[in-house]
């Protein structure tokens, strides 16, 4: 006999069916894309035994060679600059207490999260379109440009977060031991900010990877990221080398992604 | 106020003169501190005591320099530091948080404010030896302070904001987030730390018992004034108002009327001398009552409310004949307690000079 | 007095000066790589087309007519536009069943992930937001993979014997559905965890108490407490959805547009910039008022608890 199930009080009837159901759905796809990833046919449905042929094959296609490396370049610099002006916004906009017009820099700060990203994209293509045309310059400053921006509340979020959860008695510490400001930022706010500042970095860094609507528009002739390889190739027909670089970028998020959450889980 | 309360100012170590510290503006003004003048002196043990929002971390903050008085100087040995950031000062803080730097050990903690002030290396680090020593914390030294316990890291905040032999260590509630027994502890080892290092303290607590026990001076304070200095056994003995002798230890008050230096309650029996004419406010404190039995020669007579048994002595609550109110409170015996059942009728004795006239 | 409010104030000054002058970095990057742009495409709206693509003078309204209405060229008749409302249509019905489907299947994940032991919870949310940062494209393609004729989905179901002929979903709505609420799920999930994570459990041992049955405590008593996490979550998937443009291109294929290829088509073979100025405007416009709206309930929300 079946012992009838204890009682439970967040139980409520189908929901983990459900949430199974939705966790499976969730996987299956990315799932059948990695194993698909290691197929040594050319087929993306038949499974034809392990192999790396793909990988082999997409590393030695010149043009995803020179795409992953401007994908990594551009998402660098993105990392790097909106890292370093949100680090700068967030101690502005956390340190100097409530002042005027801070809820505007807010709102300028978040607007690229709000706008959509096809609006985005358009206002950049006409206008670099026409700095484009008046300077003539084609290099992948637009981009790095472009990708810098949309960023930044990426990068600025978690930095606020870990300066609106510092202990401020820290800094008033630190002066009252005789630190200057400089040297109470440097000793103290700045080493215990880092974390934020780390995590930020790699999500900014993760966001410009991914971005594949801004950077077609933006992307002069030959620019092609990773992102816009890929959206290229789904108009022709398909070989699991587009899985391979999937995967590759897939364990590449993954990487940073747990990182992150090791560093923002830690409290210091 | 006697002489004697005011330091001669070569031994002045912290002064607030006539500091008024406002906060908000337009209506929402609050005055944390309204005119708030008091000298402590080199090596005292101080306390500013009073309830929460009295404005006693506001004072302290206008020492430390983390709030600058909106009126007022802050005189550090005489000389005014009203102006000085707090990095200039050489006044040190223990803060309520402790405010230890999770990232540095706790060696680096009381490295701190040393390598600030940019002593050389090695005196830094026998310094920090010697402090650590002090707080009996030399094994602790590489530790992180979220691996100690709470008075661990109560003491490491000690030997940090003393590594630097500030003129004055400032004090705020450093012992309200102990518990009790670890509480006790660290009170008699404030006291030793003070007595070794002869430097000022200025401890800031709304807890009256830890006042009385530890301070040589108390300053009262309630809604941003100071209303009282003295010693221990004279803001117990002698409070100047009403509040003073309601905020410290319990109290009853009484109606009474003053005549010819008599004091006289309304129910009629004279209790004891004081200054002052006509209607005013007695305070007398529980253990200054005793019994006695009913009809006994100038007992005044009173009737047993009830009892409330608390281990070393019983609180006895009493009606007078007029209807006032007190509570009395009777020493344990080990034979076992009197029984005083609601209704006994009782005398009641004033213990000589246990009966205090208050201004309001 | 006087002269220490006005200290009061002239610190205030500087503080507020300092904010600025840190923020300065960050606003000029946004000024001229999101925010500043913006304004290019309201001014283009409100241009008239150029010969050859771009824009020209004079200022006109003609760009946002268009947007509902066209005039017929041989008599002068105007209509409503129909192939354009038909686009906006499909936006706005996609959209709201997008979050509908979201929402069916992300309140009990949501609800599961919560109700895990504390020490497993951590690990369920990061399964939720590994999809959540993986490149919106891969997951695009990896729905793709599966809906496609030779796909996980026809191929399981002509072995199962429940078809013979594959479904074509692909490069249909059904397609763009399927896909766009696959890609938006971990945006509902999210805010709804938050939400039932802060909710009080022993509320419903209240609940049971007084003789309520699961549906009714679902209905009557978490429905409401969460519902700050269920408005979050459905503007979190309406917005992203409305303003879409790689799922419906990659899983719609070239004749289903939403809103969002519409307007690319205005850039490239179509040469109307004004358009695609415009339309831009509107779907900007909607995706604030529908922020308005989430940013006012939250503050209401936030006056009543």
């Amino acid at each position: 006999m079946a012992e009838p199930r204890p009682f439970s009080v967040t139980r409520l009837p189908g929901f983990t069916a459900i949430a199974i159901t939705a966790f499976v759905a969730l996987y299956l796809p990315i799932i059948t894309i990695v194993v698909f990833s290691f197929n040594a046919l050319s087929s993306m449905s038949q499974w034809g035994g392990f192999s790396l042929h793909w990988y082999r094959e997409a590393w030695a296609n010149d043009t995803v060679q020179e795409a992953t490396i401007r994908s990594l370049l551009i998402a660098t610099v993105a990392a790097l600059v909106s890292t370093v002006v949100a680090t700068l916004a967030a101690l502005g906009t956390t340190r100097q207490g409530r002042f005027r017009g801070r809820t505007a820099i807010y709102a300028l700060i978040n607007q690229p999260l709000m706008v959509p990203e096809i609006v985005t994209a358009v206002s950049l293509l006409i206008v670099f379109g026409a700095i484009r045309q008046a300077t003539g310059y084609q290099g992948l400053g637009y981009l790095m440009l472009a990708h810098s921006a949309f960023c930044v509340p990426f990068a600025y979020l978690p930095i606020r977060a870990r300066l609106e959860g510092m202990d401020r008695t820290l800094e008033l510490a630190a002066a009252d031991l005789y630190a200057t400001p400089l040297q109470a930022f440097r000793r103290i706010t700045l080493p215990l900010l880092m974390p934020g500042i780390a995590a930020g970095a790699m999500l900014a860094f993760v966001i410009s990877l991914d971005d594949v609507v801004i950077t077609e528009f933006v992307k002069s002739a030959g620019q092609d990221t990773l992102a816009t390889y890929m959206l290229g190739q789904f108009r022709r027909t398909l070989t699991p080398e587009v899985n391979a670089i999937s995967t590759a970028l897939l364990a590449l998020t993954l990487v940073l992604l747990t990182g992150f959450f090791l560093i923002t889980r830690k409290r210091a | 106020m006697t002489a004697m309360d005011q330091p001669s100012p070569a031994d002045q170590a912290i002064a607030a003169d006539h500091v008024i510290k406002r906060f908000g503006d337009g209506d929402s003004v609050v005055r944390a501190l309204d005119d708030v003048s008091v000298t402590i002196a080199k090596g005292e043990f101080f306390t500013l005591l009073g309830p929460s929002g009295c404005g006693k971390t506001t004072l302290l903050r206008c020492i430390a320099g983390f709030e600058t008085p909106t009126s007022g100087r802050i005189l550090l040995s005489g000389r005014d530091i009203t102006r000085e950031p707090p990095n200039r000062r050489r006044v040190n803080t223990v803060f309520q948080s402790y405010a230890l730097f999770p990232h540095l050990t706790v060696a680096q903690n009381v490295a701190f404010g040393l390598e600030m002030l940019g002593k050389p290396r090695a005196e830094v680090s026998r310094t920090v030896d010697r402090m650590l020593s002090l707080v009996r914390l030399d094994a602790f030294a590489a530790r992180r302070p979220d691996a100690l316990s709470g008075g661990q890291q109560q003491r490491v905040a000690l030997a940090r904001a003393l590594a630097t032999q500030p003129e004055v260590l400032l004090l705020d509630e450093p012992l309200s987030a102990l518990d009790l027994k670890l509480r006790k502890e660290m009170q008699s080892e404030l006291k030793r730390l003070q007595h070794e290092t002869g430097i000022t303290f200025v401890f800031v607590t709304h807890d009256q018992e830890e006042a009385l026990t530890m301070s040589d001076r108390i300053g009262v304070m309630s809604a941003g004034k100071l209303l009282q200095v003295g010693p221990p056994r004279e803001i117990y003995n002698r409070p100047v108002n009403r509040f003073v002798a309601d905020f410290i230890g319990e109290t009853n008050f009484l109606p009474a009327l003053v005549e010819d230096g008599q004091v006289r309650l309304t129910s009629g029996e004279v209790v004891g001398q004081g200054q002052g004419q006509g209607r005013v406010t007695v305070a007398i404190r529980p253990e200054q009552l005793h019994l006695a039995l009913p009809g006994d020669g100038g007992a005044i007579p009173a009737t047993v409310e009830g009892s409330t048994y608390l281990g070393t002595d019983s609180h006895v609550q009493l009606r007078l004949v007029d209807g006032s109110r007190l509570v009395a409170r009777v020493p344990s015996q080990p034979s076992g307690d009197l029984a005083l059942p609601a209704g006994t009728q009782v005398g009641l004795r004033v213990a000589p000079g246990a009966v205090q006239v208050l201004a309001d | 007095m006087a002269m220490s409010s006005s200290a009061e104030t002239a610190a205030a000054r500087r503080r507020g000066r300092s904010g600025w002058l840190l923020s300065t970095p960050a606003l000029v990057l946004l000024l001229l790589g999101a925010a500043g742009p913006l304004l290019v495409v309201l001014a283009f709206s409100l241009l008239s087309k150029g010969e050859y693509g771009g824009v020209a003078l004079p200022v006109s309204g003609q760009a946002w007519f268009e947007i509902f209405f066209q005039r017929d060229i041989f008599d002068g008749t105007i209509s409503p536009a129909k192939a354009h409302l038909a686009i906006f249509w499909r936006s706005v019905w996609l959209s709201l069943a997008t979050t509908l489907i979201t929402f069916v299947l992300g309140l009990p994940t949501a609800w599961f992930i919560a109700t895990r032991p504390e020490r497993q919870r951590a690990l369920w949310l990061f399964l939720i937001t590994i999809p959540f940062w993986t490149n919106l494209l891969i997951r695009t393609f990896a729905i793709m993979e599966v809906i496609r004729n030779e796909g996980l989905l026809n191929t399981t179901l002509i072995a199962m014997g429940a078809i013979d002929q594959p479904l074509q979903i692909l490069f249909t709505d059904w397609a763009t559905l399927i896909g766009m609420a696959y890609v938006y799920l971990p945006l509902m999930v999210l805010p709804l965890y938050a939400a039932i994570d802060r909710f009080d459990m022993r509320l419903l041992e209240a609940g049971y108490d007084l003789y309520a049955s699961r549906w009714r405590l679902l209905r009557r008593v978490i429905l409401p407490i969460v519902r700050p996490g269920i408005v979050a979550g459905c503007i979190l998937v309406f917005i992203p959805s409305l303003g879409a443009y790689v799922t419906p291109r990659v899983l719609g294929g070239g004749t289903n547009m939403m809103v969002g290829n519409f307007i690319e088509l205005q850039f490239g073979q179509a040469r109307n910039w004004p358009l695609g100025a415009s339309l831009s405007m509107a779907l900007l416009i909607i995706v604030m008022v529908a922020l308005l709206v989430y940013v006012r309930a939250s503050a209401r929300e936030g006056r009543d608890g």
